[in-house]
């Protein structure tokens, strides 16, 4: 059990080093001269107006909501599916409440209108 | 000699990891050893082998688009195009546009090969060709390709460009959207494996999956085409619209990390849906052969058969991409909440229910043709409403919206389509669109040009 944990820490701890060493690599090589009209913030060839980081459309936001519903939902359901094999009919249908629950949340969400695209 | 044709045998049957037990003795040292090598030419395999991926993707969609494709660099089949560009993006500068939040933008194209590299640790390429046989395997995937999510993110805020930022935006809806059908319909192979290990999960496939749950293996190929951000969902860096959407302001290697990550993340994909669905490395038994020295020979086979069907779906990647044009974004999102996540809810529901029923001991083709039974009848079920729902929007269209559907599809639906058609012939026929007091459901009234 633990060994296996062993090859994904190697990994996590090697795998750096391959993106990292062609970007190095690119600043060794490439030429480096900054000026300020090169390092201008790319738009179609105008100036940029104003900030970045302004408000944004609040539709995204009320899909990450829906999306923790089912995200945590997902984290429940792996198990059951693993132990399958071992439960009975009563507990499988346990189950499928929950699945249930979880389709209500989506249909109360959608009769509200949150999955319309304004 | 004995030796270097042991060590030639161990490299060929795929089997080095015993050579080195079998000549130097094993224990943790050498264990850890073995994994860092390991570690070391998986890694190495992904990274050279996207410069391949690049080169068939471009010669595949050239040829669909009825162009050449690359034929310069490398001989008449431009097989070093890619090279060539990787060395150029080498030599090319770095840039940092000015006011950039220096640590997310650049963790972003490192984060992005992280996650798209460690994914290939739990992918069985034959049998003991496997970076670990993690128990949880598919979960493990699922945690780690979500990451890629909050890179879009970083790069999308840390590039201080309103293009990137609208396409981090859609990205990340896009991709998080997707993932709740992928994890569902991952489900299904998990219910019919009962264990979360990929190993297993092969194991498990005497007869693929893709013959138990079809449909669960067109929805996970859905979303993995929304995941990966390809065509027809790859609104997320629609040339026309946003440029180039997260990944505007990379330049050189740093953007070159982003197009690796990518390319990876189709072949893993791909490879995915091999493990899953299409019984893996299995060849008939013959990926065991173990040939008479003791040397697994059999792994080969196993290898080529796996690469073999990856390459296939890999082509099929490339052949939607040549195929669909783009979707807008309210239809994707409207078809994944009201149309996938749905539809795997009661895939999931019948899957669960259904394997429960049959009864112990049923041989594998009986309990294969039930599944099988029941994802066709959904399919037909769901193809059935889909076509009465289309024929109804379609009269209500056509009778000028007196009773509009309340889902999302029915919204641009007339605005085409609609009673344009009927109004200037002046037949005389009641028309209720454009007076503005009609119930129409909220929706903007349809005003109709009379000419």
């Amino acid at each position: 059990m633990l060994s296996d944990w062993q090859y994904i820490g190697i990994f996590v701890a090697l795998s750096p080093i391959f993106p990292l060493a062609p970007v190095v690599l690119n600043r060794l090589l490439g030429p480096h001269r900054p000026n300020p009209v090169k390092q201008q913030t790319y738009e179609c060839g105008i100036e940029t107006v104003g900030d970045t980081w302004i408000q944004f459309k609040v539709q995204y936001y009320i899909y990450a909501l829906v999306f923790v519903i089912f995200d945590i939902e997902a984290v429940f359901l792996f198990p059951i599916a693993v132990a399958y094999g071992q439960l009975d009919l009563f507990a499988i249908g346990a189950a499928v409440l929950f699945i249930f629950l979880l389709a209500d949340g989506l249909i109360y969400a959608w009769s509200r209108g949150v999955l319309e695209w304004v | 000699m004995n030796n270097i044709l042991d060590l030639l045998w161990s490299l060929l049957s795929l089997s080095f990891g015993d050579y080195l037990r079998r000549t130097f003795g094993s224990g943790p040292g050498m264990e850890l050893f073995i994994d860092i090598l390991s570690v070391v030419a998986l890694s190495t395999f992904c990274l050279l082998i996207v410069i391949f991926l690049i080169w068939l993707e471009r010669k595949l969609i050239a040829r669909m688009q009825d162009r050449i494709g690359p034929n310069r660099v490398g001989g008449r089949y431009g097989l070093l195009q890619t090279v060539a560009d990787v060395l150029k993006l080498l030599s090319k500068e770095v840039i940092n546009p000015a006011g950039v939040d220096w640590v997310p933008f650049n963790l972003a194209p490192l984060l992005t090969v992280i996650a798209a590299l460690l994914v290939w640790a739990v992918i069985p390429f034959a049998p003991g060709v496997i970076g670990v046989d993690l128990n949880i395997g598919v979960f493990y995937i699922m945690a780690i390709s979500s990451l890629s999510v909050v890179v879009l993110l970083l790069a999308g805020w840390g590039s201080n460009n309103k293009y990137a930022l609208l396409g981090a935006f859609r990205a990340v809806a896009q991709m998080v959207s997707y993932e709740v059908p992928m994890l569902l319909a991952l489900l299904v192979p998990v219910i019919l494996a009962r264990t979360m290990s990929t190993k297993g999960i092969i194991d498990a496939q005497a007869i693929p999956f893709l013959l138990y749950a079809p449909l669960s293996a067109l929805i996970f190929y859905i979303s993995a085409l929304a995941e990966t951000g390809r065509t027809p969902f790859d609104l997320l860096e629609a040339e026309s619209e946003i440029v180039a959407g997260f990944h505007i302001e990379y330049s050189g290697m740093k953007f070159g990390m982003f197009f690796l990550a990518e390319f990876l993340g189709y072949l893993f994909m791909s490879a995915l849906f091999v493990t899953l669905y299409l019984g893996g490395y299995r060849f008939f038994g013959l990926e065991n052969w173990v040939s008479a020295g003791g040397y697994p020979f059999g792994r080969l086979f196993g290898l080529i058969f796996f690469f073999t069907k990856t390459f296939i779906l890999y082509f099929v990647f490339v052949w939607v991409r040549g195929t669909l044009p783009r979707i807008r974004v309210d239809q994707l999102l409207d078809y994944n909440w009201k149309f996938l996540v749905p539809l795997s809810l009661v895939l999931i529901f019948l899957v669960a229910i259904v394997d429960k029923l049959i009864p112990e001991g049923t041989g594998q083709f009986m309990r294969m043709a039930i599944h099988l039974a029941v994802n066709l009848g959904l399919g037909f079920a769901t193809l059935e409403a889909l076509r009465r729902y289309g024929q109804r929007n379609k009269t209500t269209a056509n009778s000028g919206a007196a009773s509009p559907p309340s889902a999302g599809h029915g919204d641009h639906a007339p605005a085409g389509h609609g009673p344009a058609g009927h109004v200037p012939s002046g037949h005389g026929e009641p028309v209720q669109t454009d007076h503005g007091d009609m119930p129409l459901g909220g929706r903007e009234p349809i005003t109709v040009p009379i000419h």
